[in-house]
Protein backbone atom coordinates (compact mmCIF):
# COMPACT_ATOMS: atom_id res chain seq x y z
CA UNK A 1 0.00 0.00 0.00
CA UNK A 2 1.35 3.46 -0.78
CA UNK A 3 0.51 6.67 1.02
CA UNK A 4 -0.46 9.02 -1.78
CA UNK A 5 -0.78 12.70 -0.99
CA UNK A 6 -1.79 15.96 -2.65
CA UNK A 7 0.35 18.37 -0.69
CA UNK A 8 3.68 18.60 1.09
CA UNK A 9 3.90 21.00 4.01
CA UNK A 10 7.01 22.05 5.89
CA UNK A 11 6.22 23.74 9.21
CA UNK A 12 8.95 25.65 11.08
CA UNK A 13 11.57 23.17 9.90
CA UNK A 14 15.11 23.63 11.19
CA UNK A 15 18.23 21.54 10.86
CA UNK A 16 21.51 22.00 12.70
CA UNK A 17 24.75 20.18 12.00
CA UNK A 18 26.61 20.50 15.28
CA UNK A 19 26.62 24.20 16.04
CA UNK A 20 26.00 25.20 12.43
CA UNK A 21 22.45 26.06 11.49
CA UNK A 22 21.87 24.79 7.96
CA UNK A 23 18.12 25.53 7.85
CA UNK A 24 16.23 27.78 10.24
CA UNK A 25 12.46 27.70 10.76
CA UNK A 26 11.43 27.26 7.14
CA UNK A 27 7.72 26.88 6.35
CA UNK A 28 6.05 26.35 3.00
CA UNK A 29 3.38 24.27 1.35
CA UNK A 30 3.39 22.85 -2.19
CA UNK A 31 0.51 21.13 -3.95
CA UNK A 32 -0.03 18.93 -6.99
CA UNK A 33 0.67 20.61 -10.30
CA UNK A 34 3.08 23.15 -8.84
CA UNK A 35 6.75 23.52 -9.73
CA UNK A 36 8.44 25.19 -6.78
CA UNK A 37 11.85 26.68 -7.43
CA UNK A 38 14.10 26.71 -4.35
CA UNK A 39 16.58 29.39 -5.24
CA UNK A 40 19.56 30.62 -3.33
CA UNK A 41 23.35 30.90 -3.44
CA UNK A 42 25.69 28.00 -2.65
CA UNK A 43 25.45 27.01 1.01
CA UNK A 44 22.02 28.59 1.47
CA UNK A 45 20.51 25.32 2.73
CA UNK A 46 18.73 24.16 -0.44
CA UNK A 47 20.26 20.66 -0.47
CA UNK A 48 19.56 20.17 3.24
CA UNK A 49 15.93 21.13 2.61
CA UNK A 50 15.74 18.68 -0.29
CA UNK A 51 17.31 15.98 1.93
CA UNK A 52 14.70 16.62 4.62
CA UNK A 53 11.84 16.54 2.11
CA UNK A 54 13.25 13.23 0.80
CA UNK A 55 13.13 11.81 4.39
CA UNK A 56 16.90 11.23 4.30
CA UNK A 57 17.69 14.02 6.76
CA UNK A 58 15.70 14.38 9.98
CA UNK A 59 14.73 17.92 10.96
CA UNK A 60 16.18 19.10 14.27
CA UNK A 61 12.81 20.76 14.91
CA UNK A 62 9.58 21.30 12.98
CA UNK A 63 7.65 18.80 10.90
CA UNK A 64 7.21 17.87 7.26
CA UNK A 65 3.81 16.44 6.38
CA UNK A 66 2.96 14.50 3.26
CA UNK A 67 -0.79 14.92 2.98
CA UNK A 68 -1.12 14.94 6.75
CA UNK A 69 1.28 12.09 7.50
CA UNK A 70 4.90 12.34 8.52
CA UNK A 71 7.80 10.13 7.48
CA UNK A 72 7.78 8.79 11.06
CA UNK A 73 4.16 7.63 10.59
CA UNK A 74 4.58 5.92 7.23
CA UNK A 75 8.25 5.88 6.17
CA UNK A 76 8.33 3.21 3.43
CA UNK A 77 4.89 4.16 2.07
CA UNK A 78 5.90 7.80 1.74
CA UNK A 79 9.33 6.95 0.33
CA UNK A 80 7.57 4.93 -2.39
CA UNK A 81 6.01 8.21 -3.60
CA UNK A 82 9.22 10.28 -3.62
CA UNK A 83 11.67 10.57 -6.50
CA UNK A 84 14.99 12.30 -5.88
CA UNK A 85 17.60 13.50 -8.31
CA UNK A 86 20.40 14.78 -6.09
CA UNK A 87 23.68 16.43 -6.97
CA UNK A 88 25.33 13.01 -6.72
CA UNK A 89 23.60 10.76 -9.22
CA UNK A 90 22.94 7.60 -7.21
CA UNK A 91 24.09 5.31 -10.03
CA UNK A 92 26.52 2.39 -9.90
CA UNK A 93 29.26 3.27 -12.42
CA UNK A 94 30.36 -0.35 -12.86
CA UNK A 95 26.89 -1.47 -13.93
CA UNK A 96 25.28 -0.75 -17.29
CA UNK A 97 22.41 1.71 -17.70
CA UNK A 98 20.04 -1.23 -18.06
CA UNK A 99 21.36 -2.98 -14.93
CA UNK A 100 21.10 0.22 -12.89
CA UNK A 101 17.48 0.84 -13.90
CA UNK A 102 16.57 -2.82 -13.49
CA UNK A 103 17.99 -2.87 -9.95
CA UNK A 104 16.15 0.27 -8.87
CA UNK A 105 12.90 -0.84 -10.54
CA UNK A 106 13.00 -4.10 -8.55
CA UNK A 107 13.90 -2.24 -5.36
CA UNK A 108 10.71 -0.22 -5.82
CA UNK A 109 8.71 -3.39 -6.42
CA UNK A 110 8.22 -2.74 -10.16
CA UNK A 111 8.39 -5.30 -12.93
CA UNK A 112 11.44 -4.17 -14.88
CA UNK A 113 10.26 -5.48 -18.30
CA UNK A 114 8.31 -2.42 -19.37
CA UNK A 115 9.61 0.43 -17.26
CA UNK A 116 13.32 -0.03 -17.96
CA UNK A 117 12.91 0.09 -21.74
CA UNK A 118 10.66 3.14 -21.55
CA UNK A 119 13.12 4.91 -19.26
CA UNK A 120 16.07 4.16 -21.54
CA UNK A 121 14.05 5.41 -24.51
CA UNK A 122 13.17 8.58 -22.64
CA UNK A 123 16.83 9.18 -21.72
CA UNK A 124 17.87 8.56 -25.34
CA UNK A 125 20.22 5.79 -24.21
CA UNK A 126 18.72 2.75 -25.95
CA UNK A 127 21.83 2.18 -28.04
CA UNK A 128 24.12 2.47 -24.97
CA UNK A 129 21.90 0.53 -22.59
CA UNK A 130 24.44 -2.26 -22.04
CA UNK A 131 27.46 0.02 -21.65
CA UNK A 132 28.86 0.68 -18.18
CA UNK A 133 27.69 3.98 -16.74
CA UNK A 134 31.35 4.85 -16.05
CA UNK A 135 31.79 5.26 -19.83
CA UNK A 136 29.02 7.88 -20.05
CA UNK A 137 29.45 11.64 -20.21
CA UNK A 138 28.13 13.73 -17.30
CA UNK A 139 25.12 14.74 -19.39
CA UNK A 140 24.24 11.12 -20.22
CA UNK A 141 24.57 10.14 -16.56
CA UNK A 142 22.39 13.07 -15.56
CA UNK A 143 19.64 11.97 -17.99
CA UNK A 144 19.88 8.39 -16.74
CA UNK A 145 19.74 9.55 -13.11
CA UNK A 146 16.60 11.55 -13.86
CA UNK A 147 14.96 8.45 -15.32
CA UNK A 148 16.04 6.46 -12.27
CA UNK A 149 14.38 9.04 -10.04
CA UNK A 150 11.16 8.93 -12.08
CA UNK A 151 10.95 5.15 -12.67
CA UNK A 152 8.22 4.63 -10.09
CA UNK A 153 6.14 7.67 -11.15
CA UNK A 154 6.61 9.53 -7.85
CA UNK A 155 4.10 12.05 -6.54
CA UNK A 156 6.85 14.24 -5.08
CA UNK A 157 9.72 14.93 -7.47
CA UNK A 158 12.77 16.50 -5.80
CA UNK A 159 15.56 17.79 -7.99
CA UNK A 160 18.84 19.28 -6.82
CA UNK A 161 20.56 21.14 -9.67
CA UNK A 162 19.05 18.87 -12.34
CA UNK A 163 20.57 20.73 -15.29
CA UNK A 164 24.21 20.10 -14.36
CA UNK A 165 26.17 18.87 -17.37
CA UNK A 166 23.27 19.01 -19.81
CA UNK A 167 23.57 20.67 -23.22
CA UNK A 168 20.95 23.15 -24.46
CA UNK A 169 18.69 20.59 -26.12
CA UNK A 170 18.82 18.30 -23.08
CA UNK A 171 17.97 21.26 -20.81
CA UNK A 172 14.93 21.97 -22.98
CA UNK A 173 13.95 18.29 -22.88
CA UNK A 174 14.26 18.06 -19.10
CA UNK A 175 12.31 21.32 -18.63
CA UNK A 176 9.52 19.97 -20.84
CA UNK A 177 9.53 16.71 -18.89
CA UNK A 178 9.18 18.54 -15.58
CA UNK A 179 6.31 20.69 -16.89
CA UNK A 180 4.56 17.54 -18.12
CA UNK A 181 5.04 15.80 -14.76
CA UNK A 182 3.49 18.79 -12.96
CA UNK A 183 0.58 18.91 -15.41
CA UNK A 184 0.00 15.19 -14.72
CA UNK A 185 -0.30 15.90 -11.00
CA UNK A 186 3.21 15.63 -9.59
CA UNK A 187 4.56 18.02 -6.97
CA UNK A 188 7.89 19.24 -8.34
CA UNK A 189 10.48 20.95 -6.14
CA UNK A 190 13.59 22.12 -7.89
CA UNK A 191 16.67 23.50 -6.10
CA UNK A 192 18.98 25.57 -8.25
CA UNK A 193 21.12 28.65 -8.24
CA UNK A 194 20.66 29.10 -11.99
CA UNK A 195 18.04 31.82 -12.35
CA UNK A 196 17.92 31.69 -16.15
CA UNK A 197 16.96 28.00 -16.16
CA UNK A 198 14.44 28.40 -13.36
CA UNK A 199 12.76 31.39 -15.01
CA UNK A 200 9.87 30.19 -17.16
CA UNK A 201 9.86 26.68 -15.64
CA UNK A 202 8.83 27.21 -12.03
CA UNK A 203 5.35 28.30 -11.01
CA UNK A 204 6.47 29.48 -7.58
CA UNK A 205 9.73 30.80 -6.26
CA UNK A 206 11.07 30.31 -2.75
CA UNK A 207 14.31 32.14 -2.09
CA UNK A 208 16.59 30.79 0.63
CA UNK A 209 19.49 32.69 2.15
CA UNK A 210 21.64 31.59 5.10
CA UNK A 211 19.18 28.79 5.84
CA UNK A 212 16.17 31.07 6.05
CA UNK A 213 13.27 31.43 3.66
CA UNK A 214 13.30 35.08 2.68
CA UNK A 215 10.63 34.98 -0.03
CA UNK A 216 7.88 32.64 -1.25
CA UNK A 217 5.87 34.08 -4.13
CA UNK A 218 4.31 33.03 -7.43
CA UNK A 219 6.78 33.12 -10.31
CA UNK A 220 6.55 36.14 -12.51
CA UNK A 221 8.64 38.66 -14.33
CA UNK A 222 11.67 40.24 -12.77
CA UNK A 223 12.96 37.11 -11.07
CA UNK A 224 16.59 38.22 -11.34
CA UNK A 225 15.86 41.65 -9.88
CA UNK A 226 13.88 40.18 -6.99
CA UNK A 227 16.62 37.64 -6.29
CA UNK A 228 19.34 40.31 -6.37
CA UNK A 229 17.41 42.48 -3.94
CA UNK A 230 16.86 39.64 -1.47
CA UNK A 231 20.15 37.80 -1.76
CA UNK A 232 22.34 40.75 -2.63
CA UNK A 233 24.53 38.85 -5.14
CA UNK B 1 9.67 -7.94 0.36
CA UNK B 2 12.35 -8.34 3.07
CA UNK B 3 14.02 -11.42 1.56
CA UNK B 4 13.56 -10.09 -1.96
CA UNK B 5 15.44 -6.92 -1.00
CA UNK B 6 18.22 -8.96 0.63
CA UNK B 7 18.62 -11.00 -2.55
CA UNK B 8 18.48 -7.91 -4.77
CA UNK B 9 21.30 -6.23 -2.85
CA UNK B 10 23.42 -9.42 -2.88
CA UNK B 11 22.79 -9.89 -6.61
CA UNK B 12 23.66 -6.28 -7.35
CA UNK B 13 26.92 -6.48 -5.34
CA UNK B 14 27.81 -9.73 -7.10
CA UNK B 15 27.10 -8.16 -10.53
CA UNK B 16 29.43 -5.27 -9.68
CA UNK B 17 32.15 -7.60 -8.37
CA UNK B 18 32.21 -9.85 -11.44
CA UNK B 19 32.89 -6.78 -13.63
CA UNK B 20 36.36 -6.42 -12.09
CA UNK B 21 36.88 -8.97 -9.28
CA UNK B 22 38.55 -6.03 -7.59
CA UNK B 23 37.52 -6.73 -4.00
CA UNK B 24 37.91 -10.52 -4.24
CA UNK B 25 41.38 -10.31 -5.78
CA UNK B 26 42.68 -7.65 -3.36
CA UNK B 27 41.24 -9.46 -0.34
CA UNK B 28 42.72 -12.81 -1.39
CA UNK B 29 46.07 -11.25 -2.21
CA UNK B 30 46.17 -9.45 1.13
CA UNK B 31 45.18 -12.58 3.07
CA UNK B 32 47.82 -14.69 1.31
CA UNK B 33 50.49 -12.04 1.91
CA UNK B 34 49.56 -11.97 5.57
CA UNK B 35 50.03 -15.73 5.92
CA UNK B 36 53.35 -15.65 4.06
CA UNK B 37 54.71 -12.86 6.27
CA UNK B 38 53.70 -14.78 9.41
CA UNK B 39 55.27 -17.94 8.03
CA UNK B 40 58.64 -16.14 7.76
CA UNK B 41 58.38 -15.30 11.46
CA UNK B 42 56.89 -18.47 12.90
CA UNK B 43 58.24 -21.36 10.81
CA UNK B 44 61.75 -22.57 11.58
CA UNK B 45 63.33 -25.34 9.46
CA UNK B 46 59.92 -26.33 8.04
CA UNK B 47 58.43 -26.62 11.55
CA UNK B 48 56.12 -24.04 13.16
CA UNK B 49 57.33 -22.85 16.57
CA UNK B 50 53.95 -23.91 17.99
CA UNK B 51 51.63 -26.48 16.43
CA UNK B 52 48.37 -25.17 17.85
CA UNK B 53 48.46 -21.47 18.67
CA UNK B 54 50.51 -20.30 15.68
CA UNK B 55 48.38 -21.75 12.82
CA UNK B 56 45.23 -20.82 14.69
CA UNK B 57 46.39 -17.26 15.34
CA UNK B 58 47.64 -16.76 11.80
CA UNK B 59 44.31 -18.00 10.37
CA UNK B 60 42.21 -15.60 12.43
CA UNK B 61 44.56 -12.64 12.07
CA UNK B 62 44.51 -13.09 8.29
CA UNK B 63 40.69 -13.28 8.35
CA UNK B 64 40.50 -10.15 10.52
CA UNK B 65 42.92 -8.11 8.40
CA UNK B 66 41.52 -9.24 5.04
CA UNK B 67 37.96 -8.83 6.37
CA UNK B 68 38.61 -5.22 7.30
CA UNK B 69 39.91 -4.55 3.79
CA UNK B 70 36.89 -6.24 2.16
CA UNK B 71 34.31 -4.49 4.34
CA UNK B 72 35.87 -1.09 3.69
CA UNK B 73 35.93 -1.64 -0.07
CA UNK B 74 32.34 -2.95 -0.21
CA UNK B 75 31.11 0.30 1.31
CA UNK B 76 33.46 2.47 -0.72
CA UNK B 77 31.32 1.43 -3.70
CA UNK B 78 28.18 2.69 -1.99
CA UNK B 79 29.92 5.97 -1.12
CA UNK B 80 30.78 6.71 -4.74
CA UNK B 81 27.76 8.51 -6.23
CA UNK B 82 26.15 8.28 -2.78
CA UNK B 83 24.23 5.15 -3.77
CA UNK B 84 23.76 4.30 -0.09
CA UNK B 85 21.31 7.23 0.03
CA UNK B 86 19.45 5.79 -2.97
CA UNK B 87 19.13 2.48 -1.12
CA UNK B 88 17.84 4.24 1.98
CA UNK B 89 15.36 6.27 -0.07
CA UNK B 90 13.75 3.15 -1.55
CA UNK B 91 10.57 1.85 0.11
CA UNK B 92 12.32 -1.43 0.89
CA UNK B 93 12.82 -2.35 4.57
CA UNK B 94 16.09 -0.74 5.62
CA UNK B 95 17.27 -3.69 7.75
CA UNK B 96 16.99 -5.81 4.58
CA UNK B 97 19.52 -3.52 2.90
CA UNK B 98 21.89 -4.09 5.84
CA UNK B 99 21.36 -7.84 5.66
CA UNK B 100 22.01 -7.83 1.91
CA UNK B 101 25.33 -6.07 2.40
CA UNK B 102 26.19 -8.44 5.28
CA UNK B 103 25.51 -11.56 3.21
CA UNK B 104 27.79 -10.22 0.45
CA UNK B 105 30.63 -9.61 2.92
CA UNK B 106 30.20 -13.04 4.55
CA UNK B 107 30.31 -14.81 1.18
CA UNK B 108 33.46 -12.90 0.27
CA UNK B 109 35.12 -13.90 3.55
CA UNK B 110 34.09 -17.54 3.07
CA UNK B 111 35.83 -17.49 -0.30
CA UNK B 112 38.94 -16.04 1.37
CA UNK B 113 38.87 -18.72 4.08
CA UNK B 114 38.53 -21.43 1.44
CA UNK B 115 41.97 -20.35 0.24
CA UNK B 116 43.49 -19.62 3.65
CA UNK B 117 42.69 -22.95 5.33
CA UNK B 118 44.58 -25.23 2.88
CA UNK B 119 47.40 -22.74 2.66
CA UNK B 120 47.86 -22.62 6.43
CA UNK B 121 47.45 -26.39 6.68
CA UNK B 122 50.30 -26.76 4.19
CA UNK B 123 52.71 -24.10 5.43
CA UNK B 124 52.21 -24.69 9.15
CA UNK B 125 51.65 -28.46 8.86
CA UNK B 126 48.37 -28.03 10.73
CA UNK B 127 45.83 -30.90 10.61
CA UNK B 128 42.98 -28.52 9.78
CA UNK B 129 41.21 -30.96 7.44
CA UNK B 130 41.13 -33.68 10.06
CA UNK B 131 38.74 -31.47 12.01
CA UNK B 132 36.82 -30.06 9.06
CA UNK B 133 33.37 -30.05 10.69
CA UNK B 134 34.21 -28.34 14.01
CA UNK B 135 36.58 -25.96 12.20
CA UNK B 136 33.78 -25.06 9.72
CA UNK B 137 31.49 -24.32 12.67
CA UNK B 138 34.09 -21.98 14.16
CA UNK B 139 34.76 -20.26 10.84
CA UNK B 140 31.07 -19.80 9.97
CA UNK B 141 30.06 -18.38 13.37
CA UNK B 142 33.25 -16.31 13.73
CA UNK B 143 32.98 -14.87 10.23
CA UNK B 144 29.32 -13.94 10.68
CA UNK B 145 30.11 -12.21 13.98
CA UNK B 146 33.05 -10.29 12.56
CA UNK B 147 31.16 -9.26 9.41
CA UNK B 148 28.01 -8.29 11.35
CA UNK B 149 29.83 -5.69 13.41
CA UNK B 150 32.05 -4.59 10.53
CA UNK B 151 29.15 -4.11 8.11
CA UNK B 152 27.25 -1.99 10.62
CA UNK B 153 30.24 0.25 11.40
CA UNK B 154 31.20 0.57 7.73
CA UNK B 155 27.64 1.63 6.84
CA UNK B 156 27.63 4.18 9.65
CA UNK B 157 30.98 5.60 8.54
CA UNK B 158 30.18 5.72 4.83
CA UNK B 159 29.84 9.52 4.88
CA UNK B 160 32.61 10.14 7.38
CA UNK B 161 35.87 11.59 6.07
CA UNK B 162 37.84 9.68 8.70
CA UNK B 163 36.24 6.32 7.82
CA UNK B 164 39.55 4.62 6.90
CA UNK B 165 40.95 5.40 10.34
CA UNK B 166 37.74 5.00 12.31
CA UNK B 167 36.69 1.59 10.93
CA UNK B 168 39.58 -0.44 12.44
CA UNK B 169 39.48 1.63 15.65
CA UNK B 170 35.82 0.75 16.14
CA UNK B 171 35.79 -2.72 14.63
CA UNK B 172 38.68 -4.49 16.38
CA UNK B 173 37.72 -3.75 20.01
CA UNK B 174 34.16 -4.93 19.35
CA UNK B 175 35.30 -8.11 17.60
CA UNK B 176 37.93 -9.14 20.18
CA UNK B 177 35.50 -11.80 21.54
CA UNK B 178 35.19 -13.24 18.01
CA UNK B 179 38.94 -13.39 17.55
CA UNK B 180 39.53 -14.89 21.00
CA UNK B 181 36.81 -17.50 20.40
CA UNK B 182 38.11 -18.30 16.93
CA UNK B 183 41.77 -18.58 17.99
CA UNK B 184 41.15 -20.66 21.13
CA UNK B 185 38.54 -22.85 19.45
CA UNK B 186 40.83 -23.59 16.51
CA UNK B 187 43.85 -24.10 18.77
CA UNK B 188 41.87 -26.68 20.75
CA UNK B 189 41.65 -28.77 17.57
CA UNK B 190 45.34 -28.52 16.72
CA UNK B 191 47.09 -29.41 19.99
CA UNK B 192 48.69 -32.70 20.95
CA UNK B 193 45.40 -33.67 22.59
CA UNK B 194 42.71 -32.26 20.30
CA UNK B 195 39.47 -31.40 22.06
CA UNK B 196 36.29 -31.19 19.97
CA UNK B 197 34.14 -30.33 23.04
CA UNK B 198 36.28 -27.24 23.72
CA UNK B 199 35.96 -26.18 20.06
CA UNK B 200 32.21 -26.79 20.22
CA UNK B 201 31.97 -24.66 23.36
CA UNK B 202 33.69 -21.78 21.58
CA UNK B 203 31.40 -22.29 18.55
CA UNK B 204 28.40 -21.98 20.87
CA UNK B 205 29.75 -18.77 22.37
CA UNK B 206 30.39 -17.38 18.89
CA UNK B 207 26.85 -18.32 17.83
CA UNK B 208 25.49 -16.45 20.87
CA UNK B 209 27.60 -13.42 19.91
CA UNK B 210 26.16 -13.64 16.37
CA UNK B 211 22.57 -13.75 17.61
CA UNK B 212 23.09 -10.73 19.87
CA UNK B 213 24.92 -8.60 17.31
CA UNK B 214 22.78 -9.51 14.28
CA UNK B 215 19.69 -8.59 16.31
CA UNK B 216 21.29 -5.35 17.51
CA UNK B 217 22.45 -4.44 14.01
CA UNK B 218 19.05 -5.06 12.40
CA UNK B 219 17.41 -3.03 15.14
CA UNK B 220 19.81 -0.08 15.05
CA UNK B 221 20.61 0.14 11.33
CA UNK B 222 17.70 2.43 10.40
CA UNK B 223 18.15 5.00 13.19
CA UNK B 224 21.93 4.96 12.80
CA UNK B 225 21.68 5.61 9.05
CA UNK B 226 19.25 8.51 9.35
CA UNK B 227 21.13 11.79 9.16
Amino acid sequence: MTADFDRVEAAEVSRNFGRRRAVTRVSFSVGRGEVLGLLGPNGAGKSTLIGMLATLVTPTSGTIRYGGRTAGDAGPDIRARIGLLAHELYLYPELSAHQNLEFFAQLYGLRPDGVVGAALESAGLMDRSHDAVSSFSRGMRQKLALERALLHRPRLVLLDEPFTGLDDSAVTGVSERLRRLASEGAIVILATHDLDLADGLVTRVAIVRDGKLVSDEPAGGGLRGRYRTLVGR
Amino acid sequence: MFLKTVLLVVKKDFAIEVKSYEILSTTLFFAVTCVLIFSFAFVREAEPISKDMVPSGVLWIAVAFAGLLAIGRVFERERYSETMRALLLAPAPRPAIYLGKLVGVVLLLFATEALLVPMIALIFQAPLFRWAVPLSGLLVTGTIGFATVGTLFAAMLVRSRARDVMLPILLYPFTIPVLIGGVWGTAALLGDEPSVPVATMWTGLLAAYDVVFVTLALWTFEPLMTE
